[in-house]
């Protein structure tokens, strides 16, 4: 039966990007701002819950030796739909993360999920998955985001929080918004993590 | 629950048929019903570029719209009209001289060639360094600049621009952009001095 632990999982104790390291090139690509990873993140979940349960639903009907291009054309047709949707209705956030909504189709957590969980578990059990990892990947998306733009550019979601503090032309580090800086702070939050 | 299917020839053929044949039906259907607004999401996006550089109009400058060749590259003139009268024009000039490449401005000028205002439509700058050029602090220098009397060129180079911090290369394909953008524009009016002085009609009419 469908386990909640199922949905939990992916927030923190099997992170998809913090503990997994799954999906490394968009969370370090995109994630030069709040507003930049919370967008990757979001369209990352819609795809990762639709694919899921897709794939569930089909499991059985699917042969296994051609199991993999069936996933990925699953996947892809999903991406190109979030692909249009965002082009139509958010065009701004569309132009911000450009390359990388076409490169969800080939994001391990989305392909890696429906092989090793999605294939194997029952539909309400795949969707609570892909709502974990989907949640576990914008939350991290969004903390690495938000950390490079605090520092890298003294703003938070495109707010200027310290103009509000009275703190005028902050001295930002414009290394965290370079990708050193995203390997940096990402070896950071991992580090902490790792901790315990 | 139901026996998985066995991998013979024919099921692989089949449920692989199936599989693309949903969803390609799938992607027609959304393709169907999101063209309109992705159209329309760019023809916004070129308005809101031509309205941010020019004063008030109320014309619609997509149709009022000319080519001029500019070296060889052809560049697209907005005249923005209110009630008939010029009110300014918006050139959308593009350079591939830019750190990421193309890197694309609309440049609006007053009609005695001042620029009113600028707005980068496009760009693959660096993000923090070269993407700064959207930036009103880094635009706003050139409100007002008359490419007559200033060049349109940054400081390191003997112009008049203060370039963006770590970012020089940027700043010159910016403004490489309103050099090519002030080129068509003089092409524009002078062709238009030119019918005036024929007629002998001034603008003021």
């Amino acid at each position: 039966m469908a386990d909640i632990k199922n949905l939990t999982r992916g927030i923190i104790k099997e992170n998809p990007a913090f503990v997994l390291l799954l999906g490394m090139c968009p969370t370090l690509g995109v994630t030069t701002s709040g507003t930049n990873g919370l967008g990757m993140g979001l369209a990352t979940m819609f795809v990762l819950i639709l694919s899921n349960f897709f794939i569930s639903l089909l499991k059985n009907v699917i042969p296994d030796k051609v199991r993999i291009p069936s996933f990925i054309v699953i996947i892809a047709s999903f991406v190109t739909i979030v692909q249009l949707l965002m082009e139509a209705y958010v065009p701004s956030l569309f132009e911000q993360l450009g390359l990388y909504i076409p490169l969800i189709v080939v994001n391990c957590i989305i392909l890696g999920r429906a092989e090793s969980f999605a294939s194997k578990n029952g539909i309400v059990d795949s969707i609570f998955d892909g709502v974990g990892m989907g949640l576990g990947f914008t939350l991290a998306l969004t903390i690495l985001g938000l950390l490079r733009e605090i520092l890298g550019a003294g703003t938070v979601f495109g707010y200027d929080f310290l103009g509000l503090l009275g703190v005028e032309n902050p001295k930002t580090m414009l290394v965290f918004i370079l990708p050193p800086g995203a390997f940096l702070v990402l070896a950071y939050i991992i580090a902490i993590i790792r901790k315990q | 629950m139901a026996q998985k299917i066995e991998s013979s020839l024919k099921n692989m053929i089949a449920s692989l048929f199936l599989i693309t044949f949903g969803a390609g039906l799938s992607l027609a259907f959304v393709q169907h019903i999101t063209k309109e607004p992705i159209a329309q999401a760019h023809l916004q996006k070129q308005i809101d570029a031509i309205s941010a550089v020019v004063p008030q109009f109320n014309n619609n400058p997509l149709t009022d719209s000319q080519t001029i060749a500019v070296g060889d590259d052809s560049l697209t003139v907005y005249t923005a009209k209110q009630d008939d009268a010029i009110v300014g024009y918006a050139v959308l000039s593009s350079t591939n001289s830019g750190f990421g490449g193309l890197v694309q401005v609309m440049v609006g000028f007053n009609p005695d060639g001042t620029i009113y205002n600028t707005s980068v439509v496009s760009h693959q700058e660096t993000p923090g360094l070269g993407d700064q050029m959207t930036t009103e602090k880094f635009r706003s220098q050139f409100k007002g600049f008359d490419c007559k009397s200033q060049k349109a060129t940054v400081k390191k180079d003997g112009g008049d621009v203060d370039a963006i911090t770590a970012a020089t290369i940027s700043s010159r394909a910016f403004c490489k952009t309103i050099r090519t953008a002030y080129n068509a524009y003089a092409q524009i009016t002078n062709n238009t001095t030119d019918t005036d002085g024929d007629s002998g009609a001034t603008k003021h009419n």
